[in-house]
């Protein structure tokens, strides 16, 4: 006997109709699991004591301790603390600097003026963090670079290498980060304030308001949503100061500044000698979880005092 | 001419307004002024002599103009491997990341489609949270991926974030009625996604190619961490030997040149940093009116 589903007939019909569809997604769908599903699999070993022979499944059950161990130890503290600075540093700096610049491009009149000023300040956002951090050091090169020459033309003497100074390792990470971004950063600004209607503008002019005015009261509020959402994304990487030019800038004098979270797990798990896989992983998985959670409560909170929401 | 007599306002500005746009040229051309500084600097630096720099002499144009940092670049065998290596993998590379992206974010821009949110989903949580970099490594090795051209390809072979300012752009500016059109005239997906979605998707293209190109000529975080084979390393690995690690041996510069050594440095870096850079910064501009466009639309929902 054959019963009549109306539910499973219509969606017999949707699958016949997008078939084709699906065979899109077939290739995109099997590279994510096994590229990025795999892996986050493979976290268990930060609950497990992996070793080689067993395998990531098949290694013994160690509950929280490598999380403990990494908790109690005299790097918990430190790489916490250094990740924190450049974290926070950077967010109040960054993160309002490309929305100024964007409501400033926007004030520009000249369409070809405003052209230029973008691809010039997006310009260093191509250059490579290897070349980004071999810029930095030739610039401030104590003897040959810009810096040293300026600095003895001024004073008279070799100045002391910038970079031996453990306390300036911050200063250099962040402000190397946003003569690099600020630019780039600012264009998803920008479009949005291409987007405002005009007639608000033409408005605010009628009632008399300055285009100081207008900054205030008709682009800043058009871009809030905008500038909620960025920020969110911002917050969920509070934790996650990235490896690569942290470990490029890094030398035997800064570490008590730039030995950060990522470049720890680095040295854990793949550079020392006796590597330990599963410490490591913890390491990375208590970070990931933070900014999981940072990402989360930023969301929650914005979706509650405005109606920006990711999701 | 035209142009600007149209924009003209009827209404003069006031003394404050026009403070204010001065304020505004200003600060944003010291801000186009601190970007490029550094730029000039390094690409003058280059075709001078190291005594010009040092001395000061060379603030902003080339000062006792010389190609020696370029002659020697062309003796560094290392860099030249680096090159073919980095173009070997910016072209290929580049080219699994567009045909994945694009195909996947046509698969899940049709509107009404069984499972669409579920698998974007699997896409835009890789965004938020990932296995990390041990389990990553674990991964390559398992795949028995290290150390092959592969570990420089595939890991990230779709970027999230890419592909839904893809997916976004196909949804908004591909007309519906032109899909009720083609089905009506028999036109199967796979036929309308080749020759409607893709031609009227340049500009979305243009910026896909851009960003996953930049993304593998600057790539030096996989090669890093996946390669010891000093035949398969990027140009970025060689970078940071020679501005990082200032870690230029012997076998790669002629002993006549270790003498000078020095100074001679200084000026390769700078030559060094030039032939790098230089070609990602001038495809920017050319590919830069699609930029817009293509961010723009892709971007509108956020």
């Amino acid at each position: 006997m054959k019963r009549d589903f109306p539910a499973l007939r219509s969606l017999r019909r949707d699958l016949k109709r997008d078939w084709q569809m699906y065979l899109f997604l077939i290739l995109p769908v099997i590279y994510i699991i096994i590229f990025a599903y795999v892996p986050m699999a493979g976290l268990q070993i930060a609950f497990r004591k992996y070793s080689a022979r067993l395998g990531i499944w098949g290694s013994k059950w160690v509950g929280l301790a490598n999380f403990e161990k990494f908790v109690k130890s005299y790097y918990f503290g430190t790489t916490l603390k250094n990740t924190l600075r450049l974290s926070v540093y950077s967010i109040v700096f960054g993160f309002p600097l490309p929305i100024l610049m964007a409501l400033l491009l926007n004030c520009i009149k000249s369409e070809r003026y405003r052209g230029i000023a973008q691809t010039i300040t997006t310009l260093p956002h191509f250059i490579s963090v290897v070349v980004l951090v071999g810029i930095m050091f030739q610039l401030f090169n104590a003897r040959y670079g810009l810096y040293g020459v300026v600095m003895r033309g001024v004073f008279g003497v070799i100045p002391d290498d910038p970079f031996a100074t453990a306390s300036n390792f911050p200063h250099f990470y962040i402000w190397s980060g946003i003569w690099q971004a600020t630019g780039w950063n600012a264009i998803v600004y920008v479009a949005a304030l291409s987007a405002v209607d005009p007639s608000l503008h033409e408005a605010a002019v009628v009632e008399g308001a300055s285009r100081f005015q207008r900054v205030m009261h008709v682009d800043l509020p058009a871009i809030l949503p905008t500038v909620v959402i960025m920020l969110i994304l911002r917050m969920g990487s509070v934790m996650s100061i990235g490896f690569e030019k942290a470990y490029l800038m890094q030398n035997s004098v800064n570490l008590s500044y730039s030995e950060v979270i990522s470049t720890y797990v680095y040295k854990q798990g793949l550079e020392s000698s006796n590597a330990d896989f599963s410490y490591a992983t913890a390491i990375g998985l208590f970070n990931s979880i933070v900014n999981l959670v940072m990402i989360s409560l930023t969301n929650f909170i914005s979706g509650r005092l405005t109606s920006s929401s990711l999701w | 001419m035209m142009k600007t007599r149209r924009k003209h306002h009827p209404i003069r500005d006031t003394l404050g307004d026009r403070l204010f746009y001065a304020g505004c040229y200003l600060i944003t051309a010291l801000f186009m002024l601190a970007v490029l500084y550094p730029l000039v600097y390094i690409l003058s630096a280059s075709f001078s002599s190291a005594e010009a720099i040092t001395s000061g002499r060379m603030w902003l144009y080339p000062v006792d103009f010389s190609l020696v940092g370029y002659k020697y670049i062309l003796k560094y065998d290392a860099i030249w491997l680096g090159y073919r290596n980095t173009l070997l993998y910016t072209f290929a590379g580049t080219l699994i990341n567009v045909a994945m992206t694009m195909t996947c974010a046509y698969g899940l821009s049709r509107r009404g489609m069984l499972g669409r949110r579920f698998f974007t989903m699997i896409f835009t949580f890789t965004m938020i949270f990932s296995g990390g970099m041990i389990p990553n490594y674990l991964l390559m090795k398992d795949l028995r991926l290290l150390n092959t051209v592969w570990c420089m390809l595939l890991p990230g072979a779709i970027s999230a974030y890419n592909l839904i300012v893809a997916k976004t752009f196909i949804e908004n500016s591909i007309p519906g009625d032109l899909l009720e059109a083609a089905r009506i005239d028999g036109c199967s997906d796979v036929r309308f996604f080749f020759s409607i979605v893709l031609p009227l998707s340049k500009a979305i293209l243009a910026v896909l190619l851009l960003m996953y190109a930049a993304a593998h000529w600057n790539a030096y975080f996989n090669a890093f961490l996946y390669l010891t084979d000093k035949k398969l390393y990027p140009l970025q690995i060689f970078l940071r030997q020679i501005l990082v690690q200032s870690n230029m041996s012997a076998d790669m510069l002629d002993p006549e040149a270790m003498a000078q050594m020095q100074t001679l440095q200084q000026i390769l870096k700078y030559a060094v940093i030039v032939v790098s850079t230089a070609p990602m910064l001038c495809l920017y501009p050319f590919v830069q009116k699609y930029f817009r466009q293509g961010v723009m639309i892709g971007s509108i929902k956020g």
